[in-house]
């Protein structure tokens, strides 16, 4: 089967642009440090409020400057609704459902993840500007959905 | 009328009623094309802070929503593709279908599956979305309504082939008319794509509604969606790519480049479609970062034939612009057929397709993904593909089918041509919108103004969103009144009108290499190759049937 020039021209150009953003990717991952939410362990659901850590919803200091931030997820809050740590600290959320699927973006930030009933999402980010951050419930999970929120403050 | 000129056959007894059904089957996907512009519309209004869902009467904007979504998205695009690509597998082979049965049995299938999903909507007892994510629970007629909107399309699937086999028996050795074989491969990538959500729904989501097993598991049952989710898209877009490829260029005097490389673009969607769904995952707990990431890469794979496709049709446009006396670099562009509506309305789908397309890219890309995934840059992206790549071209296209069906004359192209331009100058402020409030931190699927965290800086946006829906919806409006006024129309259709011209080729079939109709083999590889990327995927993830069904609606 004969190829045309231009079309072998076109082709060529179209694999270079593919390669170009696999490329962009691939630093992001190995130059910045980009993650995505990855296998982070399950769940019984109908046993979350009895399964350490999220027996007890919360910030939590785990190391100096480190915070950790246990979080359910539910009909139509996140529990604890609001999230304090100093400027400069890394925190990691580690979020649950105990009903449906919830979604978790922190606003102006990349922390953007699923949280499925019966598996255990993990993101972490460091928060170098202090202000207020909405974290948004992003996965439609019922009639109350777009009232699902709580916040991240930051304070310097 | 029942001679068409340009296939210069008579149509038999057998013929004629296959084309009636054909016909209804068309209109039923319109029937599902209204109920969605009905719902589009209040989601417009409600960007512009007019809510009128009590009024008439829905429990909710998510009740509109989920309405709007199966109709666009299942009702109207599966039944363009189980209608149109019979039509052509018919034109194809030069014969009817080999089995009315199938075809009747297609048309009663879906419309079954329309009532009985329709009713378990209307009363919001499945107001789960198009997606239906459990745990989020729907009552079993939704869910036995969806399915059988699939099996409408097996049916269709197998006539194809059946048909196949029955023209192969008298052309011996021939090769499969360009037009037959992209309309089955379209059917082929889909049979395999299918199989995700119909596992999921028999599987596990019907008989948990039923309360036949107590629990389901929301990771699987969502992997599976995406299993399908991902190549619906191609679902809704390839029956369009047998159109630009088989009937736009021949509108504009133009020639197909290669017969092989259509041929080849339609293999590369049969075996990319489905070993890529994890790119909707890539947020998702519980299913490994490694995993993600290859089929992050495969998806970079299936950007491929459709950069081929953009190229074989500009080609395609240049040469009949340039047969039409155009010269020079772009002044072929001019002498193209801009008057005719149905020609225009899919070259405007088109460009709509490209920036659909490069949204997608940034979709697709492993981590860039995660600055929009979810937010209102999402639908932004969707209405560019399915709600015009995909809806436009059917507009476009049903100017041509519904006269060739009903020998009634399209009733103005002039009023059809504002019509697509309109749908074309709407989508582009709506998308626009949309993105734009997606990367300034809007979610999807949110009434934005009951939403308590609505930012002011949403406002402009919201502005563009509504007013381009309404642009849109008009348009819609103004399709139906067209295509009602064709089917009525006195006049009957020129048989030019009524023809079914296909694209020639410049290098055709006796030039590409016999092992592309080896639909056997490029089938089973495609096979391979999900199983290859799936099988790791729900292994890791395993089984736990441990979450109730949740109500929330």
């Amino acid at each position: 089967m004969q190829i045309d020039r231009l079309e072998r021209i076109f082709l060529f150009l179209t694999v270079t642009l593919l390669a170009g953003v696999l490329m962009a990717i691939v630093l992001s991952v190995v130059h910045d440090g980009a993650e995505l939410p990855t296998q982070a362990g399950r769940i019984n659901v109908a046993e979350v409020r009895d399964t350490a850590p999220f027996d007890a919803p919360g910030v939590y200091e785990t190391a100096p400057g480190k915070y950790q931030a246990v979080i359910i997820a539910k009909a139509w809050a996140f529990e604890p609704a609001e999230i304090r740590i100093p400027v400069g600290a890394e925190l990691t959320f580690v979020v649950t459902s105990i009903d449906v699927i919830h979604g978790f973006q922190v606003w102006d930030t990349n922390v953007n993840a699923m949280v499925i009933p019966g598996q255990i999402t993990e993101v972490s980010r460091t928060f170098d500007e202090a202000g207020e951050y909405n974290i948004v419930c992003h996965e439609y999970c019922g009639i109350g959905h777009h009232g699902m929120f709580g916040k991240v403050v930051v304070s310097g | 009328m029942t001679t068409d000129t340009r296939i210069d056959i008579a149509l038999s007894e057998v013929e004629l009623s296959q084309r009636r059904w054909i016909k209804w089957h068309l209109y039923l996907g319109f029937v599902g094309l209204l109920i969605g512009t009905l719902m589009g519309v209040l989601q417009a209004l409600e960007r512009l802070d007019v809510n009128l869902y009590d009024e008439v009467g829905l429990e909710s904007y998510y009740q509109g929503l989920t309405l709007h979504g199966v109709t666009m998205a299942l009702v109207f695009t599966f039944a363009f593709a189980n209608a149109f690509l019979s039509l052509t597998v018919i034109r194809g082979f030069g014969r009817p279908l080999a089995s009315h049965a199938l075809l009747v049995g297609s048309f009663v299938t879906a419309a079954a599956g329309v009532v009985m999903a329709a009713i378990a909507m209307l009363l919001n007892q499945a107001t789960v979305l198009y997606t239906l994510y459990a745990p989020l629970q729907a009552t079993p007629l939704f869910y036995i309504g969806a399915v059988l909107l699939v099996i409408s399309t097996w049916m269709t699937s197998v006539n194809q082939l059946l048909t196949l086999k029955a023209w192969r028996k008298k052309h011996p050795g021939e090769r499969i008319p360009l037009l037959s074989y992209i309309s089955i491969m379209t059917f082929l990538m889909w049979d395999i794509a299918s199989v995700g959500l119909a596992v999921s729904v028999l599987g596990f989501l019907l008989p948990w509604a039923f309360g036949w097993v107590g629990g389901t598991d929301p990771l699987f049952t969502r992997t599976l969606f995406w299993f399908t989710g991902h190549p619906i898209v191609y679902f809704w877009l390839l029956p369009v790519y047998v159109s630009w490829y088989m009937m736009a260029p021949a509108r504009a005097s133009g020639k197909l480049f290669s017969d092989g490389v259509v041929r080849g673009v339609f293999i590369l969607f049969l075996l990319l479609s489905t070993p890529v769904g994890l790119h909707h995952q890539f947020t998702d707990p519980g299913v490994h970062a490694h995993l993600k990431f290859i089929h992050g890469l495969l998806t970079l794979g299936v950007f491929f034939p459709s950069m081929v496709t953009a190229f074989t049709l500009v080609a395609a446009f240049e040469n009949g612009g340039k047969r039409r006396g155009g010269k020079g670099l772009i002044g072929w562009i001019p002498k193209l057929p801009w008057g005719d509506a149905i020609w225009t309305g899919q070259v405007l789908a088109m460009l709509g397709f490209t920036l659909g397309g490069a949204t997608g890219l940034i979709n697709a890309s492993y981590t860039v993904n995660v600055v929009v995934h979810n937010t209102a840059f999402i639908p932004g992206h969707f209405h560019l593909t399915v709600g015009t790549a995909t809806a436009l071209s059917i507009m476009a296209i049903s100017y041509w089918m519904v006269p060739h069906l009903t020998g009634r004359r399209l009733f103005s192209n002039r009023l059809a041509l504002a019509q697509v331009w309109m749908w074309f100058g709407g989508v582009l402020m709506f998308s626009r919108g949309l993105m734009a409030a997606g990367i300034d931190n809007q979610p999807r699927r949110i009434p934005v103004n009951s939403a308590p965290y609505a930012q002011d800086s949403w406002t402009s946006y919201e502005v563009l969103t509504g007013i381009g829906g309404i642009i849109m919806t008009i348009s819609a409006f103004l399709f139906f009144y067209i295509i009602i006024r064709t089917a009525m129309n006195k006049v009957a259709a020129t048989s030019d009108e009524m023809s079914f011209e296909i694209s020639e080729t410049i290098k055709g079939a006796e030039e590409s290499p016999a092992i592309l109709d080896r639909l056997g083999l490029w089938f089973v590889a495609a096979v391979a190759l999900v199983l290859l990327a799936y099988v790791p995927v729900l292994l890791s993830q395993g089984l736990n049937l441990d979450s109730p069904g949740f109500i929330l609606f």
